[in-house]
């Protein structure tokens, strides 16, 4: 039964996917002109010029010239097949500049993934259990703070912090030796140094929200019945709360992922651009103010595809963690 | 005020097995501390049943888990105790001084005081299965391996009379109906063969045969094991089939404290004597009752009302089951008639009303005044809606609470048309008097209002455009058992005063005897036994009938062992 | 719940008033009852209608021109006001600055800022740089200026070009708060009539947009919105830009909206007063507009409120990628744009006073969207 729950789920990404495609198709297609154009722009500033026939000339290479629907199945048609199609201003194919940017932003959203859970799990039962104490009007307050300073103002804070009393430049994933060096232990140590500043700045915001939701799921449960059973059983204070509301709050808890990863998505983009990590954001930015079609389109659509992949496994979990779901 | 009444005769040879002494339970307020239990003594006897009764808000509740020591927050034990004597060699155990978190008291939670709750649903983890729960509770007293525990927990299971317990005791609780998620909590509450139960209300969410069942269920199992049990209860019926002792409770007192049999025949409290008034009233027809003359003609005509409910799922919506929650219903209301319709939760006897009113869109035919209400076009419908009113079950959720009274009484007058201004004014003042309310509350909201009241101010916005046919869904149900009486005879004196024709559905055969004068019965979206009310409780044909009829409680303890149980269990069950 | 009626215990004569007063309160008193117990949504309350009161009058609030370059106050640093005036004759209150002089090192010629000892007094509602209120209304008092009209302060300090910042953010208020409620109020419509119909008519319609909603939901916004906004051409006037970034801001927030909506409608259509009202004869209107939609809105409103925030974070987020307003509009994200700079902020940190606004206001929202949607059920406690 559960499997084929989950069979029919996954089943159902296809179109979901297939929605996705069409809609960073559209969005890269958004603006008006096309990358020759912002190409013909750029070139005018420095005083050159591109004659008539070889501005065709590149049209028809890029396949600029065909009718919209064309040259969305034609991009579809490759994608299928991993071809993401060429960048127009790296002249490089985009499966080359995506993939390890990808790799970095998917680490980059899991490690804050986990950072928002050991954190806001234990906050926010605390908060609940000890309602109205000390402990937890800090962490409501706290919560409040993270969750009304954007990202970026976060990013920025830490940074100034780090150059005034630290005078260290605290961007970037990696140390200047490891910048373009192969993977290696050295390298990954490195990452893992350089990584927690940007996964405090992303997880701030998540783990505030996660703490008022396991909060106010956890107070929601607290005083259900079957809490009074297992109290009248004669199990100890910790363990009825551990053992039952805990762990019926934690389903809502475990669905959040559904929400929780497009937020970080999204927020990487602003945090990378603005400690410049070597994620997708800032070469997004960049394709898409030059509209460097193939390259942000692959990037929009593969950042959209992460989120919806967060949606599946938030509810496959949910089917094993929650009977009532899988009865149903 | 409280009265202490240690009866002589209550005398078990070795005293009460567990005694509240004079128990004090405040709860904490911003203005200071508001005492809800106010000094309240009894006794819990070996093999014996004690009833603790009272309507909501006497503090039955909180007494039953002072005993366990798990005052409800943010009450307080400021007096009095509460003192366990399991050993009669043995020092007695003041249960009230333990550390309410310490092991002392936990061994005796569920190891020597085992307790079952109200809704057995909510009461048990959505989350673990059955199983579980029993074999965490066997573990938690017990030294005995998972394997060993496994064993006991499909005993217990077995005990309570659940088919299958090998396969059971996998199950979640959502997957079990009412009756066998209240046995397995009273498996889990016996797994450990406790000296006392404490039942809070264990039967107030169930059906009537599952009442009587789980009933004779605890009987059973008190004289195998010897628990004294603790009931608590709002029910004067159960009280007569179970009770040993009666404690009566009101507003944190204990007013009564007696032998069942005194309690019934003399009662000296006039709180008791009033609640057993209640239900003694209801025992026979209503003197007022006044029956249709034979010449009556009918006018409303039900033939082969179905009505299906789909359940949808998945993405694109497909049926996967269907449930027939009417299948095939006929009947006829004569003129000035009040037919009951009876039947337990699942039967269909509200979505039978629903259908009439024309909430649903059902198949077959309602006939009134020569239209059939199915066909009907939405000019006629809402004629027939002024003639055809509706009185629902819940008074706090029909009514809107952003109105006032009189916006919510004048509304069918607006929208039809009827009146406006002083004259809107008047009329509604009259129909508050009719309904014995006061005109001046015509500016309050319905939250000023008690239960009884709303039911009255729903009455009156069904009277307001002078109806032919009412259909009543419940009205008493939500009632405490004082106010039932008040609003039935409110009702049967505006069915004299009008000429009204009821359709009244109830699951309580104690007022569809007062109120109906002919009866239906319902099972499982089909009317399995129709006519007249007294011959329907004297003689009755069907055996799903005769179930129901022998389920509901005894009024006096007298009748014990007179009334012989159906059970009805069709093949489909 | 009814507990004014129920308890015997204080004086007759107060609970009978008490009970009176109960009785014929209105569901909206009730909840501005239970509201106003709430202390932070109070809180709240009171910076919102300041802020709004700013983006009101701004150009009355700011006491300079927000654009005026001054070359001699790049990165002016920000001053304290000081109220009590010790001089000659004694103590008297009087708000005054001390005035700032420009001083360049000989050797590095880096630029400072040195206390020069004179005071610079202030004056409320006196007149200052004329202005057109709304661009309509021709005026020249400031809530503050300088008694000298010669004489130029700064509280928040002066950026590169040396424009006053405390000016530039009561504008920038005026832009982000207004954007903010613009946003909800789009997403509001969206919301409430597709929730609405979802809601209310069910079945393939419901599934539709239901699906539709799930979409959008799992779309990361900030790519999209990215993706959009990168589509506006730069040179458009401000405020066309305005609008196209509050629509494409609220077109991925109304789904939120729209699921609360759809909730309450699906679960409230089958509420025994809302069949009663049906078979009291009323029309599907007056279902939906006096008996559904009252008790929806204090739930609406408490959504709205919550929603706002959101709105302005994005707006901020964007600008501050330079893909939402382009100078010279002047909005919290443009502004805090110019604290991307490293080197900037860490010589200027009062570039980040437009932050501070951005958390004040998002709190704000947040306590008040909270109590309301505490208090929106005053039966339920």
């Amino acid at each position: 039964m559960i499997w084929t729950y989950i069979f029919k789920r996954v089943l159902w990404m296809i179109p979901f996917l297939f929605a996705v495609s069409l809609v960073a198709f559209l969005l890269i297609q958004a603006p008006p002109g096309d990358y020759l154009t912002t190409y013909v722009a750029k070139l005018a500033e420095t005083n050159e010029a591109l004659d008539q026939a070889a501005l065709d000339n590149l049209r028809q290479r890029f396949g600029l010239d065909q009718p919209l629907y064309v040259q969305y199945f034609k991009w579809v048609g490759n994608l299928l097949t991993g071809d993401f199609g060429m960048s127009f201003e790296w002249r490089q194919p985009v499966s080359d500049l995506v993939w390890g940017r990808m790799g970095l932003t998917v680490t980059l959203s899991l490690a804050t993934l986990l950072f928002t859970w050991a954190v806001a799990f234990p906050i926010g039962v605390y908060s609940a259990v000890r309602k109205y104490s000390i402990g937890d009007y800090i962490a409501t307050t706290i919560g409040f703070i993270g969750l009304a300073t954007p990202n970026f103002l976060l990013a920025l804070i830490l940074m100034y912090v780090g150059v005034v009393h630290f005078g260290a430049d605290v961007g970037g994933l990696f140390s200047s030796e490891y910048k373009n060096a192969p993977w290696s232990w050295g390298k990954f140590f490195d990452l893992c140094q350089h990584l927690w500043l940007p996964i405090i700045v992303l997880g701030t915001g998540s783990t505030a929200s996660l703490i008022r939701v396991m909060r106010a799921n956890l107070l929601d449960e607290l005083h259900r019945p079957y809490v009074e059973t297992a109290r009248a059983k004669g199990l100890s204070e910790f363990w009825v709360i551990m053992k039952y509301p805990v762990r019926v709050a934690l389903n809502p808890f475990v669905s959040t992922i559904g929400w929780v990863l497009p937020n970080l998505v999204s927020g990487a983009v602003v945090t990378a651009i603005v400690l410049s990590l070597p994620t997708a954001g800032p070469l997004m930015l960049q394709a898409l103010l030059s509209q460097d079609m193939y390259l942000a389109g692959a990037f929009v659509l593969l950042l959209s595809s992460l989120t919806v992949i967060g949606m599946l496994i938030s509810d496959i979990l949910l089917v094993l963690l929650d009977p009532r779901v899988r009865y149903e | 005020m409280p009265q202490i009444l240690m009866n002589t005769d209550m005398n078990s040879a070795a005293g009460p097995l567990l005694s509240v002494e004079n128990l004090n339970v405040g709860f904490l307020q911003r203005t200071g501390v508001v005492d809800v239990l106010h000094g309240i003594s009894f006794a819990l006897y070996r093999g014996q049943t004690t009833c603790v009764v009272g309507e909501s808000g006497s503090g039955k509740s909180v007494t039953a888990r002072t005993i366990l020591n798990m005052v409800p927050r943010p009450g307080k034990i400021n007096g009095g105790r509460v003192v366990f004597h399991p050993d009669p060699k043995g020092s007695p155990i003041v249960l009230t001084d333990l550390d309410p978190r310490g092991k002392e008291i936990r061994a005796i939670r569920g190891g020597r005081v085992g307790m079952i709750f109200q809704e057995p649903m909510s009461s048990l983890s959505p989350v673990h299965t059955i199983g579980n729960q029993i074999i965490e509770a066997i573990r938690l007293h017990e030294n005995v391996s998972k394997k060993r525990a496994h064993a006991m927990a499909v005993e217990a299971l077995r005990q309570v009379e659940i088919p299958e317990p090998e396969k059971a005791v996998d199950r979640y609780a959502f997957e079990f109906s009412g009756g066998m998620r209240q046995r397995a909590m009273i498996a889990m509450a016996l797994a450990c063969k406790p000296d006392v139960l404490i039942a809070d209300e264990p039967t107030t969410a169930l059906d009537v045969t599952t009442q009587a069942e789980i009933l004779d269920l605890m009987r059973g199992l008190q004289k195998e094991l010897g628990m004294a049990i603790m009931f608590i209860t709002h029910d004067m019926g159960v009280v007569a089939e179970i009770a040993d002792h009666v404690v009566v409770m009101e507003k944190g007192h204990v007013v009564e404290n007696g032998d069942v049999r005194q309690i019934f025949d003399a009662p000296r409290h006039p709180y008791t004597q009033k609640l057993l008034a209640a239900v003694k009233r209801l025992e026979s027809p209503a003197p007022g009752k006044t029956s249709p003359p034979a010449s009556a003609k009918p006018v409303l005509k039900v033939r082969d009302l179905e009505l299906h409910f789909e359940k949808k799922e998945g993405f694109m919506g497909r049926k996967t089951s269907i449930v027939r929650a009417v299948n095939g219903v006929n009947f006829e209301l004569q003129e000035g008639e009040a037919l009951g319709i009876v039947g337990e939760s699942g039967s269909g006897k509200t979505t039978v009303g629903r259908c009439i009113a024309r909430v649903y869109d059902p198949k077959g035919e309602i006939e009134y005044n020569g239209t059939n209400l199915i066909s009907a076009n939405a000019a006629q419908l809402k004629q027939m809606r002024r003639e055809l009113r509706m009185i629902f079950q819940d008074p706090f959720a029909s009514l809107n609470p952003r109105m006032t009274v009189k916006q919510i009484i004048a509304e069918p007058l607006i929208v039809n048309g009827l009146a406006s201004g002083a004259d809107l004014d008047t009329r509604i003042a009259k129909l508050l008097t009719d309904v014995g309310l006061s005109p001046d509350m015509m500016e309050r909201y319905p939250h000023a209002f008690s239960g009884g009241q709303r039911q009255r101010i729903v009455v009156a916005r069904a009277i307001a455009l002078d109806p032919k046919v009412v259909i009543a869904d419940e009205p008493t149900s939500a009632l405490d058992v004082s106010i039932r009486t008040q609003v039935l005879d409110l009702l049967l004196d505006l069915k004299a005063r009008l000429n009204l024709s009821f359709v009244f559905i109830s699951h309580d055969m104690a007022v569809i005897r007062y109120f109906c004068d002919r009866v239906a019965v319902m099972h499982r979206g089909k009317m399995v036994e129709i006519g007249q009310t007294d011959q329907i409780i004297d003689h009755p044909q069907h055996p799903y009938t005769k179930a129901l009829l022998s389920s509901v409680p005894i009024s006096h303890p007298s009748q014990r062992g007179t009334v012989q149980r159906h059970r009805y269990h069709p093949e489909t069950a | 719940m009814s507990d004014v009626i129920a308890s015997p215990q204080s004086s007759p004569q107060s609970t009978a008033d008490a009970q009176d007063k109960y009785a014929v309160a209105s569901q909206a008193q009730l909840t501005w009852w239970a509201f106003k117990r709430h202390r932070l949504a109070m809180v709240g309350l009171v910076v919102i209608v300041l802020f709004y009161l700013i983006t009101l009058f701004a150009e009355f609030v700011a006491p300079a021109n927000p654009t005026k370059q001054n070359r001699r106050a790049v990165f002016h640093p920000p001053q304290m006001v000081h109220v009590f005036d010790r001089s000659d004759e004694g103590l008297s209150i009087r708000p005054y600055v001390y005035e700032m002089k420009r001083q360049r090192d000989p050797e590095t010629l880096a630029i400072s800022y040195v206390p020069s000892g004179d005071k610079i007094y202030l004056s409320f509602f006196g007149k200052g740089e004329a202005y057109k209120l709304w661009g309509l209304i021709p005026m020249e008092r400031h809530l503050i200026s300088t008694v000298n009209p010669r004489d130029k302060f700064f509280l928040f300090g002066a950026d590169r070009l040396g424009r006053d910042m405390f000016s530039r953010v009561m504008y920038g208020t005026r832009i982000s708060m207004s954007i903010g409620l613009v946003g909800v109020a789009i997403s509001l419509v969206l919301g409430v009539t597709l929730g609405g119909i979802s809601g209310y008519y069910g079945g393939r319609v419901d599934n539709a947009i239901q699906r539709l909603i799930e979409f959008i939901l799992s779309l990361p916004t900030i790519p999209v919105w990215l993706a959009l906004a990168a589509a506006l051409p730069p040179d458009w006037p401000i405020y066309k830009q305005y609008f196209v970034i509050t629509l494409i801001i609220s077109l991925v927030g109304w789904t939120e909206l729209g699921r609360v909506v759809r909730g309450r409608f699906l679960a409230m259509k089958n509420d025994d007063f809302v069949i009663a009202a049906r078979l009291d004869g009323a029309s599907e209107k007056r279902i939906i507009f006096r008996h559904m939609l009252p008790s929806l809105s204090s739930h609406i409103i408490a959504s709205v409120t919550l929603a706002v925030p959101l709105m302005i974070l994005a707006e901020t987020g964007l600008s501050f990628l330079g893909l939402g307003l382009q100078p010279p509009a002047i909005s919290w994200g443009v502004l805090l744009k110019e604290a991307q700079n490293i080197l900037s902020i860490s010589q200027a940190p009062w570039l980040f006073i437009p932050g501070a606004f951005v958390v004040v206001a998002v709190l704000a929202f947040n306590f008040l969207g909270d109590g309301m949607r505490d208090a929106a059920d005053p039966y339920e406690h």
